[in-house]
């Protein structure tokens, strides 16, 4: 069966794209899926560090591009999962390097050994962006609860409509619940409400992240943490599972009050 | 300060009731394209041509947007000043 090419994208830098990329490809590597993550970000490379492979880069995206190897080449083999691969954007070069045609052939040259392509895009809207919507299948749409990330992914959605891509789920990245039980952050329903879009996962704030990106070892690895849960959660939602959404809210006195006596 | 004025029933909106209503009147403004400084322009222009014409109420006169299905609205609500009846 072909793969099926998702670009993961969000208008504004910061709000999670990079690891969602990387954990969402562990997350289907975990369910046996062979997966290549694809880092569109050229000239401002992450995805590898972020996957812990940035130490067995050879050739990039752009190397393939401009016919200086051949696809199988640039891919990274993540020696901890089974059917897990990365191709790396270009560092030294800009986004005019490739072009959204070129996108679309590496893609369809993936598609018969792969179950899925995650394209990791670059902030902004402008000709990164486009190089990595043009091969999608499907689009995934990252925010965080903050007015200036949910207005900027109303953007792109908009944008991602026009282009006549889709389907489009989103998620919501780094959300606190107990802020927003005391009335400090947007709701899940709220960002819901507001971007009117299938959600497909809710991803809590977890200072576990920052410690995995430190160490290369993207947190969907670790059981412990809800994040890595979270998006483990997203990737079986991606192949079709019923997955109930997590348990977020923050249990209040009485809740723990009544947990507390069922000891 | 919270609870205090929680108990006299006086209260604030939160952060988060305040960031969605400006979300939801800034993407209004994204979609349709139209920024407030030009709908203050539209209001004023409207105002001069119809008062040409009608006697109205000039500091009624509202210029609002509404989202529908498939269809965006700008709706004016001019209200006349009321003429005593004439025979």
């Amino acid at each position: 069966m072909p793969a099926r090419v998702i670009t993961i994208t969000s208008g504004k830098g910061g709000v999670g794209k990079t690891t969602a990329t990387a954990n969402l490809s562990v997350g289907l590597a975990l369910r046996g899926k062979r997966v290549v993550a694809v880092d569109a970000d050229i000239g401002l490379r992450n995805l590898d560090m972020v996957m812990g492979l940035e130490n067995r880069i050879v050739y990039n995206l752009v190397d393939v591009v401009e016919g200086r190897c051949r696809l199988h080449q640039a891919l990274i083999r993540d020696k901890r999962l089974e059917g897990l691969y990365l191709l790396p954007a270009a560092q030294t070069r800009d986004k005019s390097a490739v072009s959204p045609e070129d996108m679309i052939g590496i893609c369809d040259q993936l598609r018969d050994d792969f179950d899925f392509v995650l394209i990791d895009s670059p902030a902004g809207i402008e000709r990164g962006f486009h190089n990595a919507l043009a091969p999608a299948d499907e689009v995934l749409i990252i925010t965080t609860p903050e007015v200036a990330s949910v207005r900027d992914a109303d953007r792109v959605i908009g944008l991602v409509e026009a282009d006549g891509k889709g389907p489009t789920s989103l998620i919501i990245n780094r959300l606190d619940p107990r802020m927003v039980k005391r009335g400090d952050m947007l709701s899940t329903d709220d960002v819901v409400e507001i971007l009117a879009i299938n959600l497909i996962g809710i991803v809590p704030e977890d200072e576990g992240v920052i410690v995995s990106i430190n160490r290369g070892i993207p947190i969907a690895l670790d059981d412990r943490h809800p994040s890595g849960q979270a998006f483990r959660n997203i990737a079986r939602r991606l192949l079709g599972e019923d997955v109930p959404f997590m348990e977020l809210e923050v249990p209040g006195f009485i809740q723990r009050f009544a947990k507390f006596l069922r000891r | 300060m919270g609870f205090l004025s929680r108990l006299l029933g006086r209260r604030e909106p939160s952060s988060r009731e305040i960031a969605k209503q400006r979300l939801r009147l800034t993407l209004t403004y994204d979609h349709i394209g139209i920024s407030p400084q030009l709908l203050q322009i539209l209001k004023d222009e409207l105002i001069t041509a119809i008062s040409k014409h009608v006697p109205i109420d000039r500091e009624g006169v509202k210029v609002t947007f509404a989202q529908g299905e498939g269809c965006n609205r700008l709706i004016a609500d001019i209200p006349l000043l009321s003429a005593s009846r004439e025979r």
